[in-house]
């Protein structure tokens, strides 16, 4: 089935949302799982974030940034137009239940995967503060849903715009030193840039606290056929598609995580100029 | 006056120079003249070992002997009977360990080329536009098939021309299964697999893909709707080394290799937007056939030299000979008696040579082969860009975990009884997720078995539907 695009918007110069039909998805989905999409029959399989769904419409909503020539081609699709694929709900849900008091980190697009977690962790029970960051405040996302659904949240970005000026790890920091006492906050989950997950561990890893990463790595089938998403756990080999996302923060070996996510990086670049340049001719064509 | 024995009718391949560079099928298929000319060399024994070799018993001696006549049409009608694959059986089948190797024809010769002949007549109903009339007389109860590679295909076309409704679960996009992301397109071109599986569709199998049973429709909700299930899911998951440096970066397992180039189209990338990289040299570990696919792929994709690394002798690799010999002719250099030891890297996380172990042959283990043993003190260092993995797969470990309820070994196989049927009553198993890494035709008769059986159950046994929780 084609899933056809009913809402799309721009989030800011970097970020669209859509909204996109897929019954199966939207009826199935729990906070933290992901799906795999495809545009058209060359298309790449690329894994998204699902930042919210509809069941009774049939449709999900997708956050996405532009990064390479699949979000990039992906960001120039309208309402009316289709995915060719989606599949999903892809990895194991977040686990929900009430903890008591949770921080939740969100960065950059980061915040659409938290989103829904933090909405779920509300609904069941606990006290959910929110740390939310981008590079500068015209590209910070979803900041009055997450506020809505959180006890507290903060802002940060890196060149001060708004929030606290610099990394969320460092509001994370000042956090913990607030709730020193152990036991005062029952759980943390990171979503966002490898690096930033990794700080944000590193952050925490002192207090012993329990802190879950969502890794975004790269994947092709995402049902643990590939391999290309494999991470190491605590020195254990996992595949992120079926044994995570998530995983115990402490314990994810981050420099390799960013290490493997450049291992396409000069193709990238170059399907990029391409596409902008079959995207020029054609508008010259015009 | 007909000669027996004597030599085949030659195979025209493509030049090895040539071959090299493109993704293209390296034999040509005989053509008329040819397949007559082959199919006349063939004796019509009696007691036809080459049926009876045949994983699917398939009707071979009619099929030469239609053949001999030029009867294409027949022959095909034959073959279908038993087949519902035939382009494909008739080039990935090990013909020489089977129906080939039994001919009697090969004591005074050559045996009778059965798989050209087989891939012959299917090319032929191609492209003539020749299809078998089926009569489908519908019978209400519904059957689902998890996975769409050999066994599922075979399954399903059985169980259809039974009668029943039949949904076909595939978790990619494509439906086909290894054929579609594993075999490469110069073993097998994906226009015929693409033909073959459009086949399911035409007569009437509901084809759902993006299903990954266990994942996003679970395996209760099956045995909720349907009446029968036959699992055909394989032996997907790749196996790793587990050494050091193997997160590096150009480490693959064989599977993402080939996934990137033969479901993607990596080797098109720009036209696809699938990226694969791989540098000048690449090392292949193993010597099975999907070894020999990654190092012919790595080849064709431009790399400058690549190797199979394999820690016994070409004497005992499993792969085909003839894959072997391709392989071989192409350029591709065999370094027998090594093991991985670690993968080495640069700082910036890219793989750059491997160390090996020299191995030597000692006592024979229970696979019946010298087991290779470490020679102490023999590391040595090899450079390379890119390593390959392929050591060989197991079953897909979410769908059994998903399905706890299903008896497994302990090496993650489905365990069945003799008419394929699972530990729950109704639902069935075959092909890789019962045997590990095995044929296209084993599974594909195990599919026919498995269809059988849930013929029997369904339509004659007293006890009908799947057993529920």
């Amino acid at each position: 089935m084609r899933h056809t695009i009913v809402r799309k918007e721009a989030l800011n110069t970097e970020n669209y949302l859509i909204e996109v039909m897929a019954p199966n998805v939207a009826e199935r989905f729990q906070p933290g799982q992901f799906v795999i999409i495809r545009i058209h029959e060359q298309g790449e399989r690329i894994p998204l974030t699902v930042a919210g769904v509809n069941p009774k419409k049939g449709t999900i909503t997708l956050i996405f940034q532009v990064v390479g020539k699949t979000t990039m081609e992906l960001g120039t699709l309208n309402a009316g137009d289709a995915l060719i694929n989606c599949v999903g709900p892809l990895g194991n849900p977040t686990e929900v239940k009430k903890f008591g008091r949770v921080i939740c980190v969100g960065g950059g697009t980061g915040i659409a995967c938290i989103f829904p977690i933090v909405k779920a962790l509300a609904n069941a029970g606990n006290e959910v503060i929110s740390i939310i960051g981008a590079r500068t405040e015209s590209l910070l996302i979803l900041e009055n849903e997450i506020e809505a659904v959180s006890t507290e949240t903060y802002i940060a970005t890196d060149d001060g715009s708004k929030g606290h000026h610099g990394f969320v790890s460092e509001v994370l920091r000042d956090l913990i030193k607030k709730y020193k006492k152990p036991g005062e906050i029952d759980r943390i989950v990171v979503i966002g840039p490898p690096q930033m997950m990794k700080a944000a561990a590193e952050v925490t890893s002192p207090y012993t606290i329990k802190t879950i990463a969502s890794l975004n790595t790269i994947m092709i089938d995402g049902t643990g056929m590939c391999g290309g998403c494999r991470v190491f756990i605590d020195g254990e080999m996992k595949l992120a598609c079926i044994d995570g996302p998530e995983f115990d923060a402490h314990k994810v070996n981050f420099d390799d995580v960013i290490s493997r996510l450049a291992m396409f990086k000069e193709k990238e670049v170059l399907a990029v100029k391409h596409f902008q340049r079959s995207k020029q001719k054609k508008a010259g064509r015009q | 006056m007909i000669e027996i024995g004597g030599t085949r009718v030659p195979v025209r391949e493509q030049s090895v120079e040539e071959r090299a560079k493109n993704f293209r099928s390296v034999p040509y298929s005989y053509n008329k003249e040819e397949v007559m000319k082959e199919a006349q060399r063939c004796i019509q024994c009696n007691g036809a070992p080459c049926e009876t070799d045949c994983p699917i018993n398939m009707k071979i001696l009619e099929m030469i002997r239609e053949i001999a006549y030029g009867n294409f049409k027949k022959a095909f009608l034959i073959v279908k009977e038993d087949n519902s694959i035939p382009g494909i059986t008739g080039r990935v089948c090990p013909q020489e360990n089977q129906c080939e190797g039994v001919c009697p024809v090969s004591k005074r010769g050559n045996g009778i080329n059965i798989g050209k002949l087989e891939a012959f007549v299917a090319d032929w109903a191609r492209e003539n536009g020749v299809k078998e009339e089926i009569h489908i007389k519908e019978r209400p109860e519904r059957v689902a098939v998890i996975g769409s590679g050999p066994a599922g295909i075979s399954c399903s076309v059985d169980l259809r021309k039974f009668g029943y409704q039949v949904t076909l679960f595939e978790a990619l996009h494509k439906a086909g299964g290894v054929l579609q992301y594993g075999i490469p397109a110069f073993r097998l071109p994906t226009e015929i697999v693409d033909y073959e599986i459009s086949y399911l569709s035409e007569i009437g199998v509901d084809v759902k893909l993006n299903f990954f049973v266990g994942q996003n429709i679970k395996f209760s909700e099956l045995r909720r709707d349907f009446d029968a299930i036959f699992i055909g899911t394989g032996a997907g998951a790749p196996l790793f080394m587990s050494i050091e440096g193997e997160n590096l970066k150009r480490v693959y397992s064989a599977n993402e290799f080939l996934i990137r180039v033969n479901l993607m189209k990596a080797h098109k990338f720009l036209e696809y937007d699938t990226p694969i990289v791989w540098g000048d040299t690449v090392g292949i570990i193993g010597a099975g056939n999907v070894a020999m696919d990654a190092a012919r792929c790595a080849l064709r994709l431009g790399a400058k030299k690549v190797y199979i690394l394999y820690r016994r002798t070409k004497k005992e690799a499993p792969a085909r000979e003839e894959e072997i010999q391709h392989a071989l002719e192409e350029g591709i250099i065999m370094r027998e008696l090594v093991a991985p030891k670690r993968v080495l890297g640069n700082k910036e996380g890219w793989a750059t040579s491997v160390e090996l172990f020299k191995m030597r042959l000692g006592e024979a283990d229970e696979s019946g082969r010298p087991r290779p043993v470490k020679i102490d003190g023999s590391e040595f260092i090899l450079k390379l860009d890119t390593l390959v993995e392929a050591l060989g797969t197991k079953p897909n470990r979410l769908f059994l975990h998903k399905a706890p309820e299903l008896n497994v070994t302990s090496w993650g196989l489905i365990k069945v009884d003799k008419n394929l049927m699972t530990n729950i009553e109704g639902v069935y198993a075959g092909g890789d997720g019962i045997r590990g890494n095995a044929t296209v035709i084993l599974a594909l008769g195990d599919g026919r078995r498995a269809a059988k059986s849930i013929h029997e159950r369904l339509s004659k046994g007293k006890k009908k539907g799947v057993k529920k929780d």
